[in-house]
């Protein structure tokens, strides 16, 4: 296999991983990162103790508790019971099974997705799994990076491994540059809104283009967040110079001698020159725009010029129900402006937007500028080492004074587990992955946007185009 | 650990809805629970119940004889969205023991076969005719045989079905991933020994 034919990344990263072959073409797969979090994790050590089974690889795996724990007050405890329980029960189970965990008070607690990258405990070239389907996130480093589900966690806990059937190769290129004010996240919604959410289905998909190669690490991190809402297994960007600088120097990333000997193979990981793909999507930067979501899947986006799309224009009847649906849903009437849509909540965080660049761009909108009257506007970072580095940046400042809150490092309001949840009819704008029904608390409304949106709404009170406040 | 699928008769729920995500099967606020039981009065809990917590009486699951549904028939990506094992666990725990739609989403088609439910792919327009049959309620049950590959319509006609051959061997015994994957554990020792998997540069992780 190995150098016999033209791979791609995906190939690459495979190929090096696979311990077994079997005959039907199932293939038992090494994972060298585990990240386990408090929601999708205390059935799996149920499993392993009823079976009488060990962790295999404590020194590959890390825990952390992000999607319930409070963002406010933290210090005083968890007063949710049922949240508590779950923190509760995952720090039995790592003291128990001897595997390493970031207590919720430590400045390494964060978002799982934020944190692997960010301690260089996810790497360019490696596997890694987690229970969570934004795990996509970890492929922005050139590592292979995927969601599974509590059943698999206990397989990889248990073996180290998984079985899995090599995905297919997807590559969406986007050539060109950015136009000045457009972000990565915009260029995610954009990819959506064209191949729509199943798009990406049975694939992973590797990003490219100059547009790609010119995004930060943290952009680069937004875009393979989201691949799993474009339906796709995992979404990976080729390792570079930027990838290289990224990673050098974190604390659990290789040093010295072992760094050369990483560097040396994940210098060989990009595609090989005419690598064939099953399936390819060009953009071109150029024309993108500022994007927001309009409905309750992350396809229905429109650029923020953009009207409430017609649902009676779309020929199928079951998309015609379903758009119908979301128009009803969001409260919205056919052909109205997105940029008269008035806001009641705004959301600045999550593994898609919740790292210091993010909060950079929200704080340059800000400062100077309040907050709108009756609008509730919060940021939560990413992690511990997020918020302390703003707040030694002095932007957390700079927010505060513009009247957002500031808050502790959690998931939050992405998904409404602990007490930050929109009450029905909210309208929100939201720099998180998911606009699903309910999503954000049951009966709220998001908008999923860019940081620089979101904080421009803000302002505003309605959604914006960012552009107007640089 | 999970149930054997061999062969089901039951009931088939019509869900004519494309994309029906994983938020909707099970709402983010029921995953705060460390069992894998007592989901199913969550499962498709803004559709099922008002903000009352009434049963909405046009949703399918509260009309009869759906609250007894085996089987449930729907549209394109279905289970899209979160990674969450609790979405098969509330349809299990309602009593779906089989989920029929023109295609699913991977994570969630995954984490169905664990928990010993089928997922069938059968094109749009059986899986209408399906729905159709579904309409009929009690007098219409519906045949989905593992073993042979097939669903059977109230009228007798078969419909065959693909599966990967490796999942219907652990469905029909009931078998658990890990005690498979344990049998290949000195393949896994070796490929950790390996040259070609030389982690040497790859730090342990210890707090
Ligand atoms: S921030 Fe949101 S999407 Fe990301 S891991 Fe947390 S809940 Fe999931």
């Amino acid at each position: 296999m190995a150098g016999s034919k033209v791979r791609t990344l995906f190939d690459k990263v495979w190929d090096a991983h696979v311990v077994e072959r079997l005959p039907d073409g199932t293939c038992v797969l090494y994972i060298d990162r585990h990240l386990v979090h408090e929601v999708t994790s205390p059935q799996a050590f149920e499993g392993l103790r009823l079976a009488g089974r060990t962790v295999r690889r404590p020194d590959a795996t890390i825990a952390v508790a992000d999607h319930n724990i409070p963002t406010m007050g933290r210090a005083q405890g968890i007063l949710e019971d049922d949240s508590r329980i779950q923190v509760e029960t995952l720090e039995r189970n790592v003291a128990e099974f001897g595997v390493p965990y970031f207590p919720i008070l430590s400045p390494q607690q964060g978002i799982v997705h934020i944190i692997g990258p960010e301690q260089g405990i996810s790497l360019p070239g490696t596997t890694i799994v987690c229970g969570d389907s934004h795990t996509s996130t970890h492929g922005a480093l050139g590592a292979l990076a995927f969601g599974i589900g509590t059943s698999e966690v206990e397989h990889v806990l248990a073996t180290q491994t998984l079985l899995q059937r090599p995905a297919k190769n997807m590559l969406v290129r986007v050539d060109g540059d950015l136009p000045v004010g457009v972000t990565a996240k915009d260029i995610v919604l954009a990819i959506i809104g064209k191949i729509g959410t199943a798009g990406g289905t049975g694939h992973v998909i590797e990003f490219g283009g100059s547009a790609i190669r010119a995004l930060d690490m943290a952009g680069r991190m937004t875009v393979c967040n989201m691949s799993i809402e474009a339906g796709a297994r995992a979404g990976m960007i080729a390792p570079d110079e930027t990838t290289f600088a990224y990673v050098t120097g974190r604390p659990y990333a290789p040093k010295g001698a072992a760094l050369d000997k990483a560097l040396a193979w994940w210098r060989s990981l990009p595609s090989d020159e005419g690598a064939v793909y099953d399936k390819t999507v060009v953009l071109d930067a150029a024309e993108i725009m500022p994007m927001v979501t309009w409905g309750t899947n992350p396809e229905a986006v429109v650029a923020i010029n953009g009207v409430v799309p017609d649902p009676l224009a779309e020929a199928d009847e079951g998309r015609r129900v379903q758009l119908t649906r979301m128009v009803e849903y969001m409260g919205l009437t056919v052909g109205q402006k997105m940029t008269d849509l008035p806001i009641d909540v705004v959301f600045i965080g999550s593994c898609t937007n919740g790292r210091i660049e993010d909060i950079r761009a929200a704080a340059t909108i800000a400062r100077g500028r309040k907050v709108a009257p009756g609008v509730r506007a919060m940021i939560v970072p990413g992690s511990g080492i997020v918020r302390d580095l703003a707040e030694a940046e002095g932007i957390d400042k700079v927010l505060i004074e513009a009247g957002f809150e500031w808050r502790e490092p959690g998931c939050s309001m992405c998904l409404g587990m602990n007490p930050d949840k929109l009450t029905p009819g909210q309208r929100c704008a939201s720099t998180s992955n998911r606009n699903f029904e309910g999503r954000q608390g049951p009966g709220g409304r998001t908008h999923l946007v860019s940081p620089a949106m979101a904080a421009a709404a803000a302002i505003a009170g309605h959604l914006v185009d960012p552009r107007e406040y640089a | 650990m999970m149930d054997a699928f061999t062969k089901l008769t039951g009931i088939a729920a019509p869900m004519p809805m494309a994309n029906v995500d994983t938020d909707k099967i099970i709402p983010a606020r029921f995953l705060k629970t460390i069992k894998r039981t007592g989901l199913g009065v969550h499962l498709f809990d803004t559709l099922r119940y008002d903000a009352e917590g009434r049963e909405r009486p046009d949703f399918v699951l509260n009309r009869e004889p759906y609250r007894k549904a085996e089987i449930l028939i729907a549209h394109e990506n279905f289970g899209c969205g979160s990674s969450r094992e609790h979405a098969p666990w509330a349809l299990l725990d309602f009593g779906i023991r089989c989920v029929i739609a023109p295609d699913f989403a991977d994570i969630f088609h995954t984490n169905t076969f664990k928990n010993g439910i089928l997922p069938i792919k059968l094109s749009r327009e059986i899986c209408d005719q399906l729905m159709e049959d579904a309409k009929l309620g009690e007098n219409a049950r519906i045949t989905v045989d593992l073993a042979e590959q097939v669903v059977v319509r109230p009228n007798g006609e078969r419909i065959p079905f693909e599966i990967d051959p490796f999942r219907k061997h652990l469905l029909l015994n009931g078998l658990d991933d890990i005690g498979q994957t344990l049998q290949h554990a000195p393949a896994i020792d070796a490929y950790e020994a390996s040259q070609r998997a030389d982690k040497s540069w790859m730090p342990g992780i210890s707090v």
